[in-house]
């Protein structure tokens, strides 16, 4: 799932001073699941904004509240129109594809990001998430025993790891397990060691080209240039 | 014909010696050059570093071009941290038409750890695969495939951790390093002789040279510090507790005779083809070690 944090609220706060009207708007989906921008965070930053717009006399706002099952998706957001046109802004604590979803669908109405939009991962403990995938479009996991060097390492690399590693931990982090050190337990354990020995060429960077498409009956239905 | 003064060496079978030095952060090369005048004739070959820990400074490639017209013989580290597949081709042709045809090729330390921990790292490649875009220059073809008007020549390093805390996939690097196309090896630091005896027992089968990586440290605390925060060095107890029996003032004396005392070790016993001193900071002390450990003179009195 995607992985967001939300903004500090002072941050918010600066963000929405030209704005009377603000709906804050969370997302049901992914933002729910680690905590940043569900109904339960929505209704706790309206309290918090509200609580600091008394604290600076002079600025007044009138907060507004909503969450949306899917912010990414324009059906979820057609019923929230009438409310979105009431308003001078909409806070969105969805992710960033949540935010720009909004700012397509009401061309009118500016919309602001309430949190970071991190990563794609998964909740390692209560509270704790980490990145499991970049998205690199051009998936190796068959080659790394199912963990990910382009994520989990560092520097990315395909080989091996650097000599930067100590107690299997990384370089840059020695909490963070070092990618290429579980990568070859887990080998070692699969008795597919001799992946591990094979030489990966460098990356192809052209499927990453941003922004990225992608078109679900390409390659169901071929047009043109049958070679049979 | 050998592709460098220093691939000739490597088949000399003499008892080689390295060492290195850091280019200045700022354009004021003289203690650069002060550094390069002072060791271009008592070893075998200087490398200079790219960035060393991910800190800005003058380029290697630069520091090459001096070490060159001091009448030296330059190893270009060129670490894959910086530049992508174009740039790196780049400074290779750069390098080779002025006769710089050593390179020492390195992933390169992560930014997070220097003084620019904001800037995007790069690694388009890494160290094997760049060994072998070296080798596909000098075969007439750029990394994409495209045909070169006049190809370089390189005699290829690259490094190896015989002191990993977990030797068994630093090893299968070591050997896809050969297999791309490297013909020596600087090692990272080595502090204790068992541990290279146990890595030269693996790597002799192969036909590469490998140079010791002596590290010549200042003081326990130096030592210490150098455990925490350099990534992949790992000074034994032992060592750091020897360092830190020096008087007061006397650390570097300490880490010199550390470093003699390792360099005998590994001549006397003829565990590996050589040494690369890094005298981190030191380099003026690097002639008396050499003095010391390869010149076997006798060690003035008083030190």
């Amino acid at each position: 799932m995607i992985v967001a944090e939300q903004k500090p609220v002072d941050e918010i706060e600066r963000m929405i001073v030209p704005y009377e009207r603000v709906l804050i708007l969370g997302c049901g989906t992914c933002v729910t699941v680690c905590n940043a921008g569900g109904e339960r965070e929505v209704s706790f930053l309206r309290e918090a904004l509200q609580l600091a717009a008394a604290k600076n006399a002079g600025e007044s706002h009138v907060f507004s509240e909503y969450t949306v099952k899917r912010q990414c998706d324009e059906e979820f957001l057609d019923p929230i129109a009438p409310q979105v046109e009431t308003v001078d802004a909409v806070l969105s604590l969805g992710c960033g594809v949540g935010v720009q979803s909004l700012a397509a669908r009401f061309p009118d109405t500016v919309v602001l990001p309430g949190v970071n939009t991190s990563f794609l991962g998964m909740a390692q403990e209560v509270g704790i998430w980490d990145e499991r995938c970049t998205a690199c479009g051009d998936c190796r996991l068959d080659e790394t025993a199912g963990i990910c060097p382009i994520t989990r390492c560092t520097k990315g690399i395909l080989n091996g790891p650097c000599a930067g590693t100590k107690n299997g931990k990384c370089e840059v982090n020695k909490e963070m397990d070092c990618a290429w050190i579980l990568i070859y337990r887990r080998l070692e354990r699969l008795g597919q060691l001799d992946k591990m020995r094979r030489y990966y060429p460098p990356r192809n960077y052209r499927p990453i080209p941003r922004p990225r498409r992608i078109r679900a009956f390409a390659k169901l239905a071929p047009v043109g240039g049958n070679h049979g | 014909m050998a592709k460098s003064l220093f691939e000739e060496k490597l088949s000399s079978g003499k008892f080689l010696v390295t060492t290195e030095v850091g280019p200045p952060k700022g354009t004021d090369i003289s203690e650069l050059v002060h550094h390069i005048d002072l060791l271009k004739d008592r070893v075998d070959a200087i490398n200079v570093t790219d960035h060393q820990s991910s800190v800005m400074r003058y380029p290697s490639l630069g520091g090459c071009l001096l070490v060159k017209e001091r009448g030296g013989e330059p190893i270009l580290q060129m670490t894959c941290r910086d530049r992508n597949r174009m740039a790196l081709e780049a400074d290779l042709l750069l390098a080779d038409s002025r006769g710089i045809h050593n390179v020492l090729a390195l992933t390169g330390d992560s930014v997070d750890i220097g003084d620019h921990p904001e800037v995007k790292p790069v690694f388009d490649i890494e160290s094997v695969q760049l060994i072998r875009m070296i080798r596909t220059l000098e075969s007439g073809k750029d990394a994409a495939g495209n045909d070169l008007k006049g190809a370089p020549s390189f005699c290829i390093g690259a490094s190896v951790h015989p002191g990993a805390d977990f030797i068994e996939p630093q090893l299968i690097k070591f050997e896809k390093k050969i297999a791309a196309g490297a013909q020596f090896f600087q090692t990272q630091g080595v502090f204790d002789l068992a541990s290279l005896r146990r890595f030269m027992q693996y790597a002799s089968q192969f036909n590469v040279k490998i140079l010791a990586g002596i590290i010549v440290l200042a003081s326990a605390r130096m030592a210490k510090y150098m455990n925490e925060n350099v990534p992949g060095i790992i000074v034994p107890k032992e060592v750091v507790e020897e360092l830190a029996t020096a008087e007061k003032g006397k650390g570097l004396q300490k880490g010199i005779e550390i470093a003699v005392r390792l360099i005998r070790g590994i001549r006397e016993e003829r565990l590996c083809d050589g040494v690369h001193i890094m005298a981190v900071g030191n380099e003026r002390i690097v002639p008396e070690i050499i003095e010391r450990a390869i010149e076997e003179r006798v060690p003035s009195q008083g030190r």
